[in-house]
């Protein structure tokens, strides 16, 4: 039953839903709708799971006293001011909510994406290399669009950004529609196998 | 000729430091002195996101969804501003939601703010609705009903006690839907759900790096326009006839990418002269 349950409910809810896509009329069309709204109301409940979740494995490293764990102190510290924060004074602009969420949150998530620069520069550095004919094909098309996505590409010769449009346009175009259509096709594969019964990757390896 | 050999052989082995050091330089430098580098071109995917709404009429509906998070700002955010301020400017109606839930915060940062400058009223010139969870589905039900999606506002009001949620049973009375997104649920899911159910126009803006992935949609006409990263931001406030968050980080990105071009000639230099060495036969 541990496995044959879950999937009864996978199959049930999938062609429910797959139903309702195809035939939205009665009773097809209140099914969807319903599930509809559980997604929702389950969605918000996997946010508290998480919280949850969060909760248990830094408080177990704080009290077993694992490598790190005075960042985990932090983590929570941080958790439990913002929630408490947020639930008491609300969370509009110009609340403490707003104040954390505008002068450390954001700074702070815009600093972790920003260090993608200096890997790109030094990833660029040591791996970008004209080493076969696609390569140097990706090396010269990156050399346009990098020049001709930028003011001053313009401002070297006019002709960077119209050929920067044409490599997006054209070949960029036509490689994501055959990445596109060929994901299409594996989700289609792969949500048939799912629905029948044949992968039951989903349910866990025991 | 020797030095040259000594120079080659030293980029080989390049401490990272060095090139960390260059690209915070490059980055620094150019914010400090406010090398703001307006673009002389306009991309066709821009002005044709801003024509269009240019076009609407005062009053039409425009529901802007905030699906990204505090990581993307950047990028997003001054995207974010140049929209909403346009359309307060010609006066039409900003329904907003959030997909994300960061993006909640955002979106009342930048509707607030716009609101103040440009003396706008909530629920009377724009509404915000808030967060929801559920990605895609959440987009898939306000196809066919709003009010059961969204009851009420972020502040609690039932969306029947806003006067410019009045008439809005679904997305059809929308005259467009903008995505500002950075991932799923974004622009993809807009297209594919709300687009294709309802037949609403659909524009965004996203960060550079995922811009390719919509170009498919520009292109076959099931997006009337796009702000990819920064410097699609940057030319939306060119058009918008205000210097920006955009326009100011433009010159930054254009020194950093120069510096990239620049660190990848070099490699690729001392790469051939490596090459060459094998091929030669010489041994340092």
């Amino acid at each position: 039953m541990k496995r044959e349950f879950p999937m009864l409910i996978t199959v049930i809810a999938g062609l429910g839903y797959l139903l309702f896509y195809f035939i939205p009329h009665w009773p097809f069309n209140l099914i969807g709708e319903m599930f509809q709204s559980w997604v929702i109301v389950i969605s918000a409940f996997a946010i508290l799971l998480g919280v949850g979740s969060l909760i248990k494995v830094h408080g177990d490293r704080i009290s077993r006293k694992t490598e790190g764990w005075p960042y985990s102190i932090i983590l929570l510290s941080g958790v439990f001011i913002t929630a408490i924060l947020g639930i008491w004074k609300g969370v509009d602009v110009g609340t403490p909510f707003d104040y954390i969420f505008r002068y450390f949150y954001s700074p702070m998530g815009s600093t972790m994406f920003s260090l993608l620069a200096f890997f790109i520069a030094s990833a660029a550095f040591r791996a970008f290399r004209a080493q076969s004919r696609e390569a140097t094909m990706l090396l010269v098309a990156a050399f346009f669009v990098m020049l001709g996505r930028v003011p001053i590409g313009e401002l070297i010769w006019e002709g960077f950004p119209k050929i920067a449009s044409w490599l997006m346009n054209f070949p960029t175009t036509a490689g994501q529609r055959a990445i596109m259509i060929g994901a299409a096709l594996g989700v289609v594969s792969t949500s048939i196998k799912i629905l029948i019964g044949i992968d039951k990757s989903y349910l866990g390896g025991d | 000729m020797e030095t040259l050999a000594k120079l080659l052989n030293k980029l080989k082995t390049l401490d990272r430091r060095i090139i960390f050091t260059l690209t915070a330089l490059a980055v620094i430098i150019p914010l400090v002195a406010r090398l703001g580098i307006p673009s002389k071109q306009i991309t066709n995917e821009v002005q044709g996101l801003y024509d269009y709404l240019d076009k609407l009429p005062p009053g039409s509906k425009v529901l802007i969804s905030f699906d990204y998070d505090p990581q993307t700002k950047p990028e997003c955010h001054p995207m974010a501003i140049a929209i909403v301020r346009h359309c307060f400017k010609k006066n039409l109606i900003i329904i907003s939601i959030a997909l994300w839930p960061t993006g909640a915060s955002l979106a009342d940062q930048v509707l607030t703010d716009e609101a103040k400058i440009l003396g706008k009223e909530a629920g009377k010139d724009y509404a915000f609705l808030g967060y929801k969870p559920g990605g895609a589905v959440v987009i898939q039900k306000i196809c066919t009903n709003f009010a059961e999606a969204f009851p009420t506002d972020d502040k609690g009001t039932p969306l029947k006690d806003i006067s410019v949620m009045s008439g809005i049973n679904d997305l059809t009375p929308f005259s467009a839907i903008l995505s500002l997104s950075s991932g799923d649920p974004g622009i993809k899911q807009w297209v594919m759900i709300a687009h294709e159910q309802t037949r609403v126009p659909v524009a965004g803006g996203c960060t550079a790096v995922s811009a390719p992935e919509f170009y498919p949609y520009l292109n076959s006409g099931q997006m009337f326009g796009l702000l990819g990263g920064m410097k699609g931001a940057s030319e939306y406030e060119q058009i918008s006839g205000f210097k920006g968050m955009a326009t100011a980080g433009m010159g930054a990105q254009s020194i950093v990418h120069l510096l990239l071009i620049i660190f990848i000639i070099l490699a690729n230099i001392s790469y051939f002269y490596e090459k060459r060495k094998e091929k030669l036969g010489i041994v340092d």
